[in-house]
């Protein structure tokens, strides 16, 4: 490892691996990866259902496979990477602490940062379940990395809580391997998984959805026992008398992922409360010039096919800041209206050219409604949709004619049709 | 007789209804696509899924593997049993065969790199 870089890329999974590409393939071919695990994919080397890709090569691929589609490319192009190292702290000057047991701790100096750390699982302190804390409570990526990685089935009788896409997943591949999953509850009125897992992982194993149910109670000394489930009410609290015990001896919780954003934070790099990743331009840099994030850790995306392009466009903006330098801005803020959660890109640049693409959730499941991008009062988008879903990452183009027009902030909002 | 049915080979999911005449199929509606109706006719007469999973290579590491082509969805748990049979010599590659004519002529592939 040298100790200068054009551009310094910090995590190895999908988003920093197409980063890396995109970076390359602009111009810039002095890059540096930096992953903590053993080997590059991140988080997908644990997904090994299919349904990767289908955007993007147009075939329904592994985690793995997809993985390595960008391994190879990255590969091609001999770009460096350092594996089990870890990124301890970034300055705002681009300074970057590693540590790894080769050469211990040392500093890297980059013209350029790219964020790519993705996320990780809430964990049980959120969950706020009475009863004592037993064996047999695991987050659904933690069973899975048991499961698909070390080949150890962590219980027989589960219950799962929270409906999420892991949560599915797991329910399935915990079945297949001979554990019976009894239930799934979920204290949202929807699941915030897709709807096809929803069909290939319960429907077709016969496993119950609760929806607006949650664990009340867990039981259990040693290990887990049991559980009780009970329905909430429009304010997420449980409502007496409709208890239901089920005999289990493991829970699992999917409730939600957050953007790993330690080092953003310690670089001073402005987050939004939204996303709980940084605010971004429409070429993904942050408030910080030079330093771009892209994937998980800007926002929680369900499709890795978004990240793929998502950290393209990251990647090829760090080479054009390396080759250029820092930009001229003029500035057209993108807020959240009604029923919209937040947007992304928080920020446009409208002397950068070309069209941005939207990126956008909604608050609660809508039918028939429109939703639109407004500017100075007037529609500058607008899409109708059947049903729209909070688990379902909504997208709006704004085209180069349409932004050249537009001097006022830029408001995506949702509304149900008449 | 009608069915409702989630269409899995997207992550739009569509829901499609499929109306039933005995064993007949008279409509289809509700598919954003082509994939969707194929997918619909194959549901109501012989469901069918990929499955995925992992084998052990004999050095103890686990290989992720699928199978090639959807088989029955009523035959998946044998399929499994079949999957956890499989020890694989190492290095395996993505794409390599590791157990032919799983099922219906079906392969089971390695979906990872194993040195
Ligand atoms: C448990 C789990 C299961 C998931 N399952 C699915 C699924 O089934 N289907 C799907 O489409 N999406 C799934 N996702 C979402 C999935 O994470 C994204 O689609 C995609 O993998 C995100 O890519 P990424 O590169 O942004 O993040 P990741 O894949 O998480 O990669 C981030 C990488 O950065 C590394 N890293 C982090 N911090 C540091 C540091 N300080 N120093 C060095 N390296 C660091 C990590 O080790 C990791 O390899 C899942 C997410 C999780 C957490
Ligand atoms: S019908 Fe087509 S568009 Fe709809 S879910 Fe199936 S594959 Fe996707």
């Amino acid at each position: 490892m040298k100790k200068n870089y054009d551009i310094v890329i910090i995590g190895g999974g999908p988003a920093g691996l197409a980063a890396a590409v995109a970076a390359y393939d602009n111009g810039v071919k002095d890059i540096l990866i930096l992953e903590r695990e053993e080997r590059l994919g991140g988080i997908l080397n644990q997904c090994i259902h299919n349904g990767f890709g289908l955007t993007r090569f147009k075939e329904s691929l592994s985690g793995p496979e997809y993985a390595a589609r960008f391994i190879d490319e990255v590969q091609k192009r001999q770009i460096e990477v350092c594996t089990q190292t870890t990124v301890l702290a970034l300055s705002k000057e681009k300074q970057v602490t590693v540590i790894n047991s080769a050469q211990g701790v040392f500093t890297v100096q980059a013209k350029s940062v790219v964020l790519a750390m993705g996320c990780r699982e809430r964990s049980r302190g959120a969950l706020n379940v009475a009863g004592s804390r037993p064996a047999g409570i695991y987050s659904a990526g933690t069973a899975q990395k048991y499961v698909n990685i070390k080949g150890y089935l962590p219980g027989k009788r589960v219950v799962i809580l929270g409906s999420g896409d892991i949560g599915l997943i797991m329910a399935r591949r915990m079945t297949l391997e001979g554990a019976k999953v009894l239930a799934v509850c979920e204290i949202m009125p929807y699941s915030s998984g897709l709807k096809r897992n929803i069909a290939q992982c319960l429907d077709d194993f016969g496993i119950p959805l609760y929806l607006s149910h949650t664990i009340t109670k867990i039981e259990g000394e040693k290990r887990v026992t049991g559980v009780v489930v009970s329905k909430v009410d429009e304010n997420k609290r449980p409502i007496a008398g409709t208890e239901m015990h089920f005999d289990c001896d493991t829970v699992l919780f999917s409730v939600g992922l957050i953007p790993e954003n330690e080092l953003t934070k310690m670089a001073g790099i402005e987050l939004s409360p939204k996303t709980r990743g940084a605010v971004v331009y429409q070429n993904r840099e942050t408030d910080t010039d030079g330093v771009f994030a892209c994937g998980n850790v800007l926002q929680v995306h369900d499709l890795v096919d978004f990240v793929s392009e998502e950290a393209e466009i990251a990647g090829k903006a760090a080479a054009q800041y390396v080759l250029n330098g820092a930009k001229v801005r003029e500035e057209i803020s993108v807020n959240t209206g009604n029923n919209i959660s937040y947007v992304l890109p928080q920020k446009i640049d409208r002397n950068a050219g070309g069209q941005v693409k939207l990126f956008f959730r909604v608050t609660n499941t809508f039918k028939n409604c429109t939703i639109t991008a407004t500017s100075g009062g007037e529609v500058i988008a607008k899409r109708k949709k059947r049903i729209a879903v909070p688990g379902e990452m909504e997208t709006l183009l704004l085209t180069e004619k349409t932004l050249a027009g537009i001097n006022d902030e830029i408001v995506v909002s949702l509304e149900v049709d008449e | 007789m009608k069915k409702t049915l989630t269409c899995i080979e997207c992550p739009l999911g569509c829901e499609i209804e499929v109306t039933m005449n005995g064993d007949e199929i008279v409509s289809i509606v509700g598919n954003g696509c082509l994939r969707g109706k194929a997918y619909a006719e194959n549901e109501v007469t012989c469901p069918k899924r990929v499955v995925t999973s992992t084998v052990r290579a004999e050095n103890g590491a686990l290989v992720p593997v699928k199978t090639d082509a959807p088989v029955k969805k009523s035959e998946m748990f044998e399929i499994m049993q079949k999957i956890n049979a499989v020890k694989v010599k190492l290095p395996v590659k993505i794409g390599d065969i590791l157990l032919e004519n799983i099922s219906d002529g079906a392969n089971l592939i390695a979906t990872g790199n194993e040195e």
